[in-house]
């Protein structure tokens, strides 16, 4: 391994390191689980802990996308666009099963899952997930992050 | 060289001095719309002269997912009505197939849903006050809100089995009675949340930004709201008393007495005050009424020591039925509250629509078929053909459920009254001739709740 | 008012239009011949006697395949009036042919029916005449057929981006 390709190496983990702890997220909230992103962004559950307290409301200014409850077909073009607002690298999550599956909703009017819209890191299952699953997820992105994989 | 106007300095050459409307498009993903209203706000330098609200985006076809399933199937789609308090959304459904089915509820079932909607009101005023608070900034009222939520969150969450999403209401009765301890749990909590509120009122009743903000703000007069059909807070804020609950008692009202607080204001600040007196007359009703809850604690007295269920099963194969529905079973933990005695004490003695205990059930070939004839498909609660309409007092107002049956298995129709709707089709009054700026707080003060609105 | 009493003064003042009645769990029902409901939801809220100053709910059913009423109008559409000043209540009904799917438009009367009305357009499909503002509720303009209807699958998605189905 030659000198350059050893320090590229080392400042990519350094990069990582550093990126998985300032998590700009973009809460996109619709639902239900909205109830619990609030719960674990509060004192009790506390996110800042993970460096990922600060919620940004502009997709251009974020990092982590959050999609936090039922898509319908109405929002999904929102949604896609405010994916598409937001600068690389970045990441999904899917928060509760209506993001990762459609959920017990198989009807008219929701999409079912977000993956068919764009691409997702890390799916959050629960209806809603509790704070501890959603800390779990936040850990799970964390480590991707570190890892610089991504799948946009 | 002509002096320009700031207009044309902003909006370019020959723009002139003659007033032209911006639309503003607010939401859907705007934070201070949570997330799912759109307003079409078409602006007068910084008033509102119009406002298009726009919903929808959250339909995720409650009504007709319910002619789908059984009448038990809708009880977990009712959950995700009103997510912000399940409970009652539960409980008013179940009603309305009761009303239908003619069954009444035993007292303490009565009680229990009393007691345990109003602590689902807490937690929605709560939510509601703390949002509020949090788009005008008052972020430390928000995380003192949502810490007593969840000292109420851990109450539910030990008589439910779930935090938000609880499914605990059944047609005829509730899932399960009070566990152990719940008095001195509900206690504690309602300690804690008195100190919260105690803590907001002084944090925002008499602050000057606070009250500059709300007070004349969002005004809808009594009229107005009237004839918008809104109930709830809002209408108490605007002086009208009226509350399903002591206007058409239902469960046990009757019989817990509590005051309807109501303010003159009719603004943003009166609906603030209105919910926060509420919450402090919800603990009251809570109070009062697990002091008068017939059962009283939870005691199950019974001979000899309880069997496991798989020997249970055998001695019921091998024949020794001989006195087997009198011994209990030991219930893993997540059936906590449904022994024998514990189930018929919550729930109506009626095997049309009751799933019998899970002694009867494996302890008998009665039971069995019973419990069968309940979950199988084709099968299952069949109210007579007809239709009944069934209103509670939800946390914004008249929750109502209509359903109607052909008398199958399945419902016919579901409707529910959202009681969410009527104060957003009246956003547009609130609105207009107020700045932009105020969008925000009187949004905040209807709260607007996505499952319920768009369903 | 008793619900016995406010059907029994609707028979009085509209006669032969009250096409049926009905008493069932406490809930009382008139059903309106579709020429006089506007005359008759008028009389509800104007009466001092009966004076329903809210119209707490507007929606419809679709009969299309209840047992017994093929001889019937397919869609009925459901007033649920309350009264603040007497605490009483009643249930109007209205039958509405499929082919001819419209109803007079209770707007001038409650400020709601303007919005309850826009959502029974967008799930059933029932046209309300004199409406201002006539547009869906809930779904998206694109969308083709009403959802409540019981001719439409449940699961027919009609999605604006991503894949069909």
């Amino acid at each position: 391994m030659g000198l350059g390709t050893f320090f590229a190496t080392k400042l990519d983990e350094a990069i990582g390191w550093a990126r998985k702890y300032s998590i700009f997220q973009y809460p996109f909230v619709t639902a239900c689980c909205g109830m619990e992103y609030m719960a674990t962004a509060c004192s009790h559950y506390d996110i800042d802990r993970f460096g990922a307290g600060l919620t940004r409301f502009s997709p251009r200014q974020a990092d982590v996308l959050f999609v936090v409850g039922t898509i319908s077909h109405k929002m999904a073009p929102v949604l896609k666009r405010v994916y598409d607002q937001m600068c690389e690298p970045k990441w999904v999550v899917a928060f509760g099963v209506c993001t990762c599956t459609g959920g017990f909703y198989d009807n008219y009017a929701t999409v079912m899952g977000i993956d068919t819209i764009i691409p997702v890191d890390v799916y959050i299952p629960g209806c809603p997930p509790r704070p501890e699953s959603v800390i779990d997820g936040l850990m799970k992105l964390q480590d991707r992050i570190a890892a610089g994989a991504q799948r946009y | 060289m002509a002096q320009r106007t700031t207009r044309e300095m902003y909006l370019g050459e020959g723009s002139g001095t003659g007033s032209r409307h911006l639309q503003v498009n607010v939401g859907p993903q705007h934070p201070a719309m949570h997330g799912i209203i759109r307003i079409l706000a078409e602006l007068d330098g910084e008033t509102v002269v119009r406002g298009d609200v726009e919903i929808g985006y959250l339909h995720r076809a409650f009504e007709k997912e319910c002619e789908v399933g059984p009448y038990a199937n809708a009880i977990p789609f009712t959950d995700r009505l009103n997510y912000v308090s399940p409970l009652i959304n539960n409980f008013g459904y179940a009603s309305a197939v009761e009303k239908l089915l003619g069954i009444d509820l035993t007292e303490r079932c009565e009680y229990i849903r009393v007691i345990m909607s109003e602590i689902s009101r807490i937690c929605d005023h709560l939510t509601c006050i703390g949002a509020s608070a949090m788009e005008l900034g008052a972020v430390t009222v928000f995380l003192y809100m949502i810490k007593a939520r969840e000292f109420l969150w851990e109450l539910v969450e030990d008589v439910t089995g779930a935090r938000l999403t609880i499914s605990y209401g059944r047609v005829g009765g509730v899932k399960a009675d009070l566990p152990e301890g719940f008095a001195a749990k509900m206690q504690r909590a309602f300690k804690e949340t008195r100190e919260v509120l105690d803590e907001v009122h002084r944090l925002l009743t008499g602050n000057r930004i606070f009250m500059d903000r709300m007070i004349g703000v969002g005004v809808l007069s009594a009229e107005d709201t009237v004839a918008y059909s809104i109930t709830g807070p809002l209408l108490r804020a605007a002086g009208v008393g009226y509350d399903v609950r002591r206007a058409q008692p239902y469960w046990a009202y009757d019989r817990v007495e509590f005051e309807v607080p109501t303010q003159k204001g009719a603004d943003n600040y009166a609906r603030y005050l209105v919910r926060m007196a509420e919450m402090e007359q919800s603990m009251r009703i809570v109070e009062r009424a697990f002091a008068d809850i017939p059962g009283g604690p939870i005691n199950v007295d019974f001979e000899g020591r309880p069997i496991d269920p798989a020997a249970y099963v055998d001695r019921g194969k091998q024949g020794k039925t001989d006195g087997l529905l009198l011994i209990p079973i030991t219930l893993s933990p997540n059936l906590q509250g449904q022994n024998r005695a514990a189930l018929e004490r919550v729930n109506a003695a009626d095997k049309r629509v009751v799933l019998p205990p899970k002694e009867t059930t494996y302890g008998s070939i009665e039971g069995l078929m019973n419990h069968f004839m309940l979950l199988m498909d084709g099968y299952g609660i069949r109210p007579p053909i007809g239709e009944a309409y069934f209103p509670v007092e939800g946390a914004n107002g008249e929750l109502g459920f209509y359903v109607v049956s052909d008398g199958s298995d399945r419902p016919y129709r579901v409707r529910c009254r959202p009681p969410c709707l009527p104060p957003l089709a009246a956003l547009h009054r609130m609105l207009e001739g107020g700045m932009v700026a105020d969008v925000v707080p009187t949004f905040g003060s209807v709260n607007m709740i996505g499952g319920e609105l768009d369903r | 008012m008793d619900g016995l009493r406010i059907i029994e003064r609707l028979r009085e003042r509209f006669a032969t239009a009250i096409v049926e009645t009905g008493s069932q769990c406490r809930d009382h029902t008139a059903v309106v011949d579709r020429a006089a409901v506007r005359q008759a939801l008028e009389f509800c809220k104007t009466n001092p006697e009966l004076s329903f100053d809210m119209l707490t709910d507007l929606t419809a059913v679709d009969y299309l395949k209840f047992p017994g009423r093929e001889d019937r109008p397919r869609f009925e559409v459901v007033y649920h009036l309350y009264s603040l000043p007497h605490n009483h209540r009643v249930r109007l009904k209205v039958g509405v042919e499929e082919d001819d799917a419209v109803v007079p438009t209770a707007v001038g009367l409650w400020a709601i029916a303007n919005w309850f009305e826009r959502e029974v357009w967008d799930m059933f499909g029932i046209r309300f005449d004199g409406h201002p503002d006539l547009r869906r509720l809930l779904m998206y303009e694109e969308f083709e057929g009403h959802p409540l209807r019981k001719d439409y699958p449940i699961n027919r998605r009609q999605p604006l981006i991503g894949p069909r189905n």
